[in-house]
């Protein structure tokens, strides 16, 4: 029988164990006087990141609001799994309305809320990829191009994960999905194609962008803390795995997380007003096929008739990304392994 | 003060007047006049508090306004035609959400062919959203039914919209009394939502229901709707008790006392219409109008007992629904079935097409000489028509029809038809 041997700090990941800290920079979800601005009881699936993403996010958006807190949710997994009819895991004051117009209305409350004189409460909109990148689209760019003052937190899981795991402009090339089969040349999604939406919002210049992942869960905290000092439209792009849609083992959603970040699939940056402010540097590079192959979704790129040509094509994506953001520096990467797991 | 006034800024000032606190809008002829009225007095710090959004899209603009009500703002937009059916999906999501908006619909034709004109096809569109729907007679009417609205949406928590012809009303310049601001703060309490987006209250608006209360939220969704057909009367009453003016109401019935034959409408039409009712009383005939302001809800009792003694109904609509007839026709149908009555449908006015004096009375003589069809279109250009369907029996590629028929009617075939 195998076991996983129990670890006191978060092995490969250079995250200091909570403890260690001290209590300003501990984080929100560390405080038992916390809020609970998801309570426990939903729907998600075993492993969600998602769901996961989103109490960090909120509980943190609770924090630098003193609790002054609306949230907005597009239609999707998030909004399916938390609310039911009659049960409601929602602490917060909480609106879903459409699946394509959370940013609008989120600009509606954020007005209702300056004309009522109750500058001190915030808006939060959330929404799954489809939500931001595809069907959400049109309002988000408005909300942007407005400067309206709402902090839009996109939880990308890339797929319509809430219908059945179809493509969705967020899709990566040859990740299969329902509408994207392995067959054919290219097997799964093509390539050249899909919206890369943190560097579109920031082609609106709008006062903040960020990207984050469920692997760094006090990295995200402290994104939303930041948005939260500015008025204006903010984006936090937040890649969170979804064990049904990738066809991943539930307990290895933070582990694939850290992956497509450490690959450089998926960069974790922040910008101001259109430009990068800084970078999570990859820690130990890691080529692509150890993210790939932990996920069901790429399986017929590992299978009978392996495909090397398209797993070198999404290295090159990785590495694209690595040079554009500069994620590999003689600084920061480390490369001497220190894996201790057997 | 009654002042010589376009349509569009007699509304826009009556909807200042109602202290709007967000405004949200996406142009669209022939809504424009009114949103760019509301917008300059937004901007001119007129309106204080009071935001107005200019948004990408009418999706968006309804988008905006659910959230601005749903945090507690009274919210206002108007759009038109193509514009409302791209925020169809937030039309009903407003009205299923109970949120109290106002808006006004400069009712316009919808493509394709794209065509700006006025018709009633818009807001039969949206006939089913939940949405209560007020039809505007006359510029003044259209005016005071906006007031009218905030308090009936607000009472109700239920989204209004009151329906004014584009261009025909929107754009026609005639006296409107503008009421004092008193007059309507004494009217129209401040709005006190039922539920509200608040932090220190947290609630969730807009969670999924399933088979298990589906029905009965939607079943009080209607009891909402016949809640305001027992308070439209009441509130109109209560207008005309500050202002002195009967506005609105569920409908209004003009020379029906004896008639055997009643025409049934909607909207600024009503006007020709009683102008041919009058030529037609002079010959002898008994006729008389109903004209109806409130078609969601419709008022099926009152349409009942204003019609009951008539023997030949003719509902004279600017919609219809493609492969039936008449819409407002079989809702008249419906309600006085069992009565000895024949329902006529009479399809007019579509696409700006102007129904005249001269064609109703035509209309009314065909009706006494007992010719009239349950089904018309109202000056329909049949040899037109004929001529289209000629073309398409004698080539599998003849083109798309608007354009052969605007061709058409660009040739001696038409040259012939506009000189008679």
């Amino acid at each position: 029988m195998t076991r996983k041997p129990v670890h006191f700090y978060q092995v490969g990941s250079f995250a200091v164990g909570n403890r260690l800290l001290d209590d300003e920079n501990r984080t929100v979800q560390s405080n038992p006087n916390r809020t609970n601005s998801i309570d426990s009881g939903h729907r998600a699936c075993q492993g969600c990141g998602e769901v996961l993403g989103a109490r960090y996010a909120l509980d943190a958006a609770m924090r630098a609001s003193n609790g002054q807190l609306v949230a907005v949710n597009a239609t999707g997994c998030l909004e399916v799994f938390s609310t039911p009819y009659p049960e409601t895991s929602w602490r917060i004051a909480w609106l879903h309305s459409l699946f394509g117009n959370a940013p609008a209305v989120a600009t509606g409350v954020a007005a209702a809320m300056r004309v009522k004189g109750k500058s001190e409460v915030r808006v939060v909109a959330q929404a799954g990829d489809g939500g931001t990148v595809d069907i959400g689209f049109g309002c988000l760019s408005g909300m942007f191009e407005r400067n309206d003052d709402v902090l839009f937190i996109c939880y990308d899981n890339q797929g319509y994960m809430n219908t059945g795991v179809q493509r969705s402009a967020a899709t990566p090339p040859a990740a299969r999905t329902a509408t994207t089969v392995t067959a054919g040349p290219e097997p799964g999604n093509v390539f050249g194609q899909g919206k890369d939406l943190p560097r579109i919002a920031m082609a609106h210049d709008i006062p903040y962008v960020a990207t984050a992942t469920v692997a760094d869960l006090h990295d995200l905290e402290q994104k939303v803390e930041r948005a939260m000092e500015i008025h204006g439209a903010r984006y936090l792009h937040v890649l969170v795995p979804c064990p049904l849609g990738w066809g991943s083992a539930s307990d290895e959603t933070i582990h694939i997380a850290r992956l497509a970040k450490e690959t450089g699939l998926f960069p974790v940056f922040e910008a101001e007003h259109g430009k990068v402010t800084g970078v999570s540097p990859i820690r130990r590079r890691t080529p692509v096929e150890e993210y790939l192959k932990l996920q069901r979704r790429y399986a017929h790129l590992f299978g009978p008739t392996p495909r090397p040509d398209i797993v070198a094509r999404l290295q090159e994506i990785a590495d694209e990304n690595i040079a554009r953001y500069g994620l590999v520096t003689n600084d920061t990467e480390d490369s001497v392994s220190t894996e201790v797991t057997a | 003060m009654l002042r010589q006034i376009e349509g569009s800024r007699a509304v826009a000032e009556t909807v200042a007047l109602c202290r709007p606190e967000v405004v949200c809008a996406y142009p669209i002829s022939p809504q424009t006049h009114i949103i760019e009225a509301v917008g300059a007095m937004v901007k001119e710090g007129l309106l204080s508090p009071c935001e107005f959004i200019n948004v990408e899209s009418e999706f968006a603009a309804m988008s905006v306004s659910i959230g601005a009500s749903a945090a507690g703002a009274r919210t206002y937009t108007a759009t038109a035609s193509q514009g409302l059916l791209f925020m169809i999906e937030a039309v009903y999501n407003a009205a299923g959400l109970g949120l109290p908006i106002v808006m006004t619909l400069a009712n316009r034709a919808i493509g394709a062919p794209i065509n700006i004109w006025n018709d009633h096809s818009d807001a039969m569109a949206v006939r089913d959203s939940g949405w209560i729907q007020l039809f505007a007679e006359t510029n003044q009417e259209a005016a005071d039914l906006h007031v009218q609205a905030f308090r009936l949406a607000e009472e109700l928590s239920v989204p209004v919209m009151v329906c004014m012809d584009g261009f025909i009303l929107t754009h026609a310049v005639e006296g409107v009394d503008i009421l004092e601001q008193s007059v309507v703060d004494g009217f129209l309490p401040p709005y006190e939502p039922r539920q509200v987006l608040d932090p220190k209250d947290p609630v969730s608006i807009g969670a999924m229901v399933g088979p298990e209360a589906f029905e009965e939220v939607r079943y009080l969704a209607h009891l909402r709707q016949m809640d305001a057909l027992a308070r439209i009367p009441g509130i109109a009453k209560a207008f005309e008790e500050v202002t002195g003016r009967a506005s609105g109401g569920l409908l209004r019935s003009y020379r029906t006392e004896d008639a055997d034959t009643i025409v049934v409408a909607l909207g600024s039409v009503l006007g020709t219409i009683k102008d041919a009712v009058d030529i037609r009383r002079e010959a002898g005939e008994r006729v008389g109008v109903v004209g109806i302001t409130s078609f969601r809800p419709f008022p099926a009792e009152a349409v009942r007992e204003a019609l009951s003694k008539a023997s030949r109904i003719i509902v004279i609509e600017k919609a219809f629904s493609i492969g039936f007839g008449g819409v407002l026709a079989t809702d008249v149908a419906l309600v006085v079935q069992g009565a000895d009555a024949k329902v006529f449908s009479v399809v007019a006015g579509l696409g700006g097409r102007a129904i005249t004096r001269r064609s109703l009375e035509d209309l009314l003589a065909q009706s006494a000489r007992g010719d009239l069809k349950s089904l018309t279109f109202l000056d329909l250009d049949r040899a037109a028509v004929d001529r289209e369907l000629t073309r398409m029996a004698n080539t599998r590629r003849s083109g798309p029809s608007a354009e052969n028929l605007l061709r058409d009617l660009g040739s001696d075939h038409g040259a012939s038809k506009v000189k008679s």
